[in-house]
């Protein structure tokens, strides 16, 4: 069932649209993230279905209610929210800050109930953060700050929360933790999550959907394997230094450019270490003879000039083995990153034996600035 | 065991919100004793206790007890529970410690229009309600706030916010100097005491009115305590909450522009209470919770006013001094203190 819909949607401030037409049937349960460049409008789509800000053009629906005419109170205990603005509230605990979140629950005075206490502390324990909970507010780090902040959005009963960039003060067990307590929300009491991300690989392994935002339109959304592939990233941030694995949601700089003058010889991984190092240096290389199955592979893809590669499982094969050759001829140096002899397949052998006799062969432990 | 610990430092919590309580009722019953006894007439504390609860005695000592000293005691605690309420308001709205109806331009503001006004009745019909000194005060407040509001949307920064409150206080007393300067002799004595501040000469149909007026607006803000406690956590945060920001907003200006508009009508403007108060209000009991904070606010003003004007007018008596004289004196160091801790703490 669609939760949140939104149909010809315009967001933006002042009356001036910002990014128009977004249409997005949300389900109930789901996790939706955004991403895009900063200054994108990830913040300007999430106050629009918050209400902080006026609609452009466009509706909203939330649970079957037009968001505008939904009045506050009832649409508190069906959304609640996490925001990017650092607050500084007065002498208040952490306890008080989460108590706020019982707000739509309580009577006239907001005079909590032994069920309402119990559930803030229910909320604090969720998130780890019951320990906290007589400390001020202004004296706790940033990353307890967002998690009080999260508890709080527990405690108020949403059916949906939308969190700004929630991952943004954390270190990474505390990215990681928070995000596992939202997919576990998500899935274990069917609340849906709306929010935005800076970290695409995190965004790519939580997500159900992910909207990519940028310019005056929706650029996509859909599932992470049909967004996340190397074009969509790298057009959505403009990458044109560096690049994104979307496989392994990493990153990586530059290739080093240049005619490569270095042969980078590896196996089972032994080849990332040097590659890495090379790419410090600022040295070019070609990198082989990689099976395409090897994680080697993977790394070289992004930081060599040049990858002789053979298919998995397969043994070498003329056009590898001749391009290898010239490869050895063509470099003033030949790396060993730690080929293993025993399993070393025939022809690549008869490659190492011809650097040698060139005297060009030097292993990788002997050189400076690598290390093992 | 944790939730021992979590329960104990609940009632811990809650003591201390009754233990100040407590002290502040007591600090009450002193200087309502003081007020009274203390004077150029002294009035033992039994004649007192006799004259209040039968109104039988002395003549001359009930003339002054019922006639003078009492009014006037009733007038400083009313309306200093009135401008500490007022200041609290302001701070919440501003999420400024440093906000208030003085500071803030909101008091010259009432005092430039009531000066007007007094002239402008006074010429006309030699005699000036007190509701039309509110009515014009409120108009004051409503003028100087606006402009307040005004300057706030261009300026994000809280400490220019509060340099263009001063200004628009300093360009309200430069007009109020500058129409007193231009009125008849009579009206200017009037004026003199009234602008510079003194609960002296209440009559019981002011304190009357003063009461209402102030009463059913501090009723209105303990109501509001909840809404208040949202605003806190900033406005965004609010209105998830399920707060009509729009509404709140406007309602939390009119009525502490009421307030500090009904202090300057009766008794002119009078700095520090509204920011000195509340600060040490929240200070001592160590939260900024409305619900417990507004009303001790108003019990804080309350004494605190009716302390300062005991100064005020015993400490050179027979001369009785300003009553910003005296709450400035006491209420600036607090406030200077305040600024400290807070450069610290950043």
């Amino acid at each position: 069932m669609d939760y949140l819909v939104t149909n010809g949607l315009s967001v933006g401030y002042n009356g001036r649209a910002l990014i128009q037409e977004i249409d997005l049937d949300i389900k109930k349960g789901e996790i939706v993230t955004l991403i895009g460049p900063n200054g994108s409008g990830k913040s300007t789509i999430l106050k629009s279905i918050t209400r902080q800000l006026q609609l452009i053009a466009g509706t909203v629906v939330i649970d079957g209610n037009s968001l505008t005419s939904l009045p506050y109170r009832e649409l508190a205990t069906k959304m609640a929210v996490v925001l990017t603005e650092r607050i500084k509230p007065e002498l208040m605990t952490c306890r008080d800050i989460v108590s706020t979140g019982r707000y739509p629950y309580t009577g006239r005075l907001g005079i909590l109930s032994e069920e309402d206490e119990q559930k803030v502390s229910e909320a604090m324990e969720t998130v780890h953060t019951l320990e906290l909970e007589h400390r001020d507010f202004g004296a706790i780090s940033d990353g307890q700050r967002q998690r009080v902040l999260l508890a709080r959005a527990i405690c108020q009963e949403p059916e949906i929360i939308v969190l700004d960039e929630p991952t943004s003060f954390l270190d990474i067990r505390h990215k990681l933790e928070l995000l596992e307590i939202l997919r576990s929300m998500a899935k274990a009491r069917d609340i849906t999550v709306v929010m935005s991300l800076h970290e695409i690989d995190l965004a790519q392994k939580i997500s159900d959907r992910v909207l990519c935002v940028k310019g005056t339109r929706i650029a996509r959304f859909g599932p992470p394997y049909e967004v996340f592939d190397e074009d969509t990233v790298r057009e959505l941030y403009e990458i044109d230094r560096g690049s994104y694995d979307p496989l392994f949601g990493s990153v990586e700089l530059p290739r080093p450019a240049g005619e490569p003058e270095t042969f980078v010889l590896s196996s089972c991984g032994s080849g990332v270490n040097v590659y890495r190092a090379l790419q410090k240096a600022g040295i070019p290389f070609i990198a082989g003879v990689l099976w395409k199955n090897d994680a080697d592979y993977f790394v070289a893809r992004h930081l060599a000039s040049r990858i002789i590669a053979e298919e998995p499982f397969r043994p070498l094969s003329p056009r590898a083995r001749a391009e290898a050759l010239a490869a050895v001829g063509s470099c003033a140096a030949v790396i060993d990153a730690g080929l293993d002899p025993g399993a070393l397949d025939a022809g690549l052998l008869e490659i190492v034996k011809e650097a040698e006799r060139l005297g060009r062969l030097r292993h990788a432990d002997q050189l400076p600035g690598i290390v093992k | 065991m944790k939730n021992d610990a979590s329960r104990s430092a609940t009632l811990r919590r809650r003591a201390r919100y009754e233990l100040i309580f407590l002290l502040l009722i007591a600090a009450v019953c002193v200087i309502v004793v003081l007020n009274i006894n203390i004077g150029s007439v002294p009035i033992p504390v039994p004649e007192i206790l006799r004259i209040l609860f039968t109104r039988a005695g002395d003549d001359t000592q009930v003339g002054i007890i019922w006639g003078i000293r009492l009014p006037r005691m009733l007038m400083a605690a009313i309306l200093g529970g009135g401008l500490s309420l007022s200041g609290f308001l302001l701070q919440t709205f501003f999420a400024n410690p440093i906000a208030g109806p003085f500071v803030l331009g909101i008091s010259s503001g009432a005092k430039m229009v009531v000066a007007v006004a007094m002239i402008y009745f006074l010429g006309i019909f030699r005699t000036v309600s007190s509701a039309v000194l509110v009515v014009a005060a409120f108009i004051g407040a409503m003028l100087s706030t606006g402009f307040i509001l005004l300057i706030s949307r261009k300026l994000k920064s809280m400490s220019t916010l509060l340099v263009a409150g001063i200004m628009i206080g300093y360009i309200c007393s430069a007009v109020t100097d500058f129409i007193v300067t231009f009125a008849d002799d009579s009206d200017i004595v009037n004026l003199r005491g009234w602008s510079l501040g003194s609960f002296s000469g209440m009559s019981w149909e002011n304190v009357g009115t003063a009461a209402i007026i102030i009463g059913v607006v501090s009723v209105a803000v303990f109501l509001m305590s909840k809404p208040i406690g949202a605003y806190q956590m900033g406005e965004h945060y609010a209105q998830s909450m399920g707060v009509n920001i729009r509404v709140f907003r406007v309602a939390l200006i009119i009525l502490s522009s009421i307030l500090s508009a009904c202090v300057t009508a009766f008794a002119g403007p009078i700095s520090f209470v509204g920011i000195a108060v509340p600060h040490l209000i929240k200070r001592a009991m160590n939260t900024s919770k409305p619900i417990v904070v507004i009303p001790a606010s108003f019990l804080g003003g309350a004494v605190f006013c009716m302390a300062c004007d005991l100064i005020a007018r015993t400490a050179f008596a027979p001369t009785d001094l300003n009553i910003s004289t005296v709450t400035s004196v006491f209420g600036a160091p607090v406030v200077i203190a305040m600024m400290l801790r807070q450069r610290k703490e950043r």
